[in-house]
């Protein structure tokens, strides 16, 4: 196997992603219409209750609105880190996984090929979306959404390697439901993607423990002070060191020899 | 990020409850001095030759003079009781001084340090605007909830016109034409034809979306010298209002700092500064794009705020 073939392999699984997703209309408007209504809705509520903060990287007061975006930045990708790997499971079900599993490709090329296609997909749905919050008047500095995109990056590869982390426990498409609600919500929650961490610790000191030992919550204040032009080298590291890990782990689960798949008899056999 | 970087401008800020003035400047953005002055310092205002900076200290009873050179309180002159807001004469050595506690306007002549007369107004006296020609000076009165309107000639009140609840500044436009009194209470800004009828011609009102209306207080006024903007301070909603000069449309509410107070444009007019009296910080807008770019501590309780011409 020569480099050619990797990226004829690499094509293959993007480009079988990117189909998927162009042709899942509904799942497209899915993934806009959350966070719009979270833009839209939820932060035009808390206006007044949270319009009269000052946090990094802002410079100076910003409307719950802008405080919100990079959160939902990050809710766009979790969302389809999850959905990516909901369809692992389907693909398990269904056979089609173990067309992908016996290629000749070592595995972990194959899954990381899998992680950058959900990535790609998630990428053009956050775009989509802050195009429609620069309409709406959230609007970071131009070159912000430039440096935004190697943070979008580590977060879709980290989101995504916890996803096909958890598919590898879940047997049955069903099973999922309950993943997604244990895993999804308290991460988007028990996060600074919705409140300051600050602001959490006013409310519950516990929540605010649990929400700064939260990697998404770093994932979203890369991608903030991403957006501002700013440098978080802490957040930039645990989002980094999580992502491998997570995917290192992955990479171990769906090995047939030691993994989980071999304890449950998963991959399609 | 900031636009116009190369102004050289400093930025005088009264910390009412620190007794100093913060001096910001305004190429870097940050605090560069803090001088100590006496107590409760509030409305600030440049001797007419700029070499001297007034600040009213309420709970002295003077305005220390500042020199903007050393940046230090070189001389102070006793006011009358109360002290809260002070206008610089144009044409003459004079700067008056409303004194809340007594009814009256006192004219001072910081060359001779005298005082020259008391004009009687209503009761709470507090905002003061001065016309740019130098011949009208405006009085607004917090109880009695009118504008007194002082011909600078005689030294007399000649007009006495209704406001809304708790008149709070006035403010001339560049061409005198015009005198814009904020109210408190009343959240509004009534216009006054300042030509014909000396009676109000027009009332702005404010209602901020998503903010409780009796948050919306008026209290501190610019405008723009080109006839474009009027800037209106509202209080504990923390927002700005931009104003349509012409049109008196209000075109946009800008997100600043707690309890916002008052605002000062600086000399082109490119850089609109607020003091946001609990958050404690300046916002800095620009005036172009009206978008408000960054917010700089200060001291605790920050009043008025003035910028060197």
């Amino acid at each position: 196997m020569n480099l050619a073939s990797y990226g004829h392999c690499l094509r293959g699984v993007v480009s079988r992603e990117l189909l998927r997703f162009v042709h899942q209309r509904s799942r497209f408007v899915a993934a806009l219409v959350r966070p719009l209504v979270w833009l839209f809705v939820f932060a035009a509520g808390f206006r007044m209750a949270l319009g009269v903060a000052m946090t990094e990287p802002y410079q100076t007061y910003v409307l719950y609105e802008v405080y919100i975006v990079p959160g939902l930045v990050g809710m766009i990708q979790l969302f389809n880190g999850m959905q990516s790997s909901l369809s692992m499971v389907y693909d398990r079900e269904m056979g089609s996984m173990r067309v992908l599993l016996v290629s000749p490709f070592p595995r972990w090329y194959l899954l990381v090929s899998k992680l950058l296609a959900g990535t790609l997909v998630s990428i053009v749905q956050v775009y989509v979306f802050l195009a429609i919050a620069y309409l709406y008047g959230v609007q970071a500095p131009l070159t912000g959404y430039v440096l935004v995109l190697p943070a979008l990056v580590v977060t879709g590869f980290m989101v995504g390697a916890l996803g096909m982390l958890l598919s590898t426990f879940v047997r049955q498409l069903e099973n999922f439901a309950g993943i997604m609600n244990f895993v999804i919500f308290p991460m988007f929650f028990l996060s600074s993607a919705l409140y300051p961490l600050w602001r959490i610790r006013e409310g519950s000191y516990l929540v605010y423990q649990i929400a700064a030992l939260n990697p998404f919550t770093y994932a979203v204040e890369m991608i903030r002070f991403a957006m501002y032009e700013r440098f978080h080298a802490v957040a930039i590291s645990i989002s980094l060191v999580t992502a491998l890990v997570l995917l290192g782990l992955a990479i171990l689960a769906y090995n047939p020899a030691r993994g989980m798949m071999a304890r449950k008899g998963g991959g399609g056999e | 990020m900031l636009p116009s970087l190369a102004q050289a401008e400093r930025v005088f800020v009264s910390n009412e409850k620190d007794n100093t003035v913060s001096v910001i400047d305004g190429e870097s953005l940050e605090v560069v001095e803090t001088i100590k002055v006496g107590r409760r310092p509030r409305a600030m205002a440049f001797s007419s030759d700029g070499s001297e900076l007034f600040v009213a200290v309420g709970d002295d009873e003077a305005i220390d003079m500042i020199d903007l050179e050393s940046l230090e309180v070189v001389s102070s002159l006793s006011s009358g009781e109360d002290p809260e807001v002070i206008r610089v004469d144009p044409n003459r050595p004079y700067v008056y001084v409303s004194n809340e506690d007594d009814n009256i306007v006192s004219v001072l002549d910081y060359q001779q340090r005298r005082l020259v007369t008391e004009i009687p107004v209503g009761v709470e006296p507090e905002g003061v605007g001065i016309s740019p020609d130098g011949k009208w000076l405006i009085a607004t009165t917090e109880t009695s909830n009118m504008a007194h309107i002082v011909d600078l000639e005689s030294m007399e009140a000649v007009y006495h016109r209704l406001m809304g609840a708790r008149p709070r500044h006035a403010e001339f436009t560049a061409d005198g034409s015009e005198a814009w009194v904020s109210a408190e209470v009343g959240a509004t800004v009534s216009i006054l034809d300042m030509q014909e009828t000396f009676d109000v011609s027009h009332t702005i009102r404010f209602d901020v979306p998503g903010v409780p209306r009796e948050t919306v207080q008026a209290v501190g006024v610019a405008l723009t010298s080109d006839g474009r903007y009027g800037f209106v301070a509202l209080g504990p909603s923390n927002r700005v209002a931009v104003i349509d000069q012409q049109s008196y449309e209000v075109l946009d509410y800008l997100l600043v700092g707690q309890r916002v107070w008052h605002l000062a444009l600086n000399a082109d007019e490119s850089r609109l500064y607020t003091t946001n009296g609990v958050s404690g910080d300046v916002t800095v807008i620009d005036v172009d794009e009206l978008e408000a770019i960054r917010s700089i501590p200060v001291g605790r309780f920050p009043w008025g705020v003035v910028v060197e011409p």
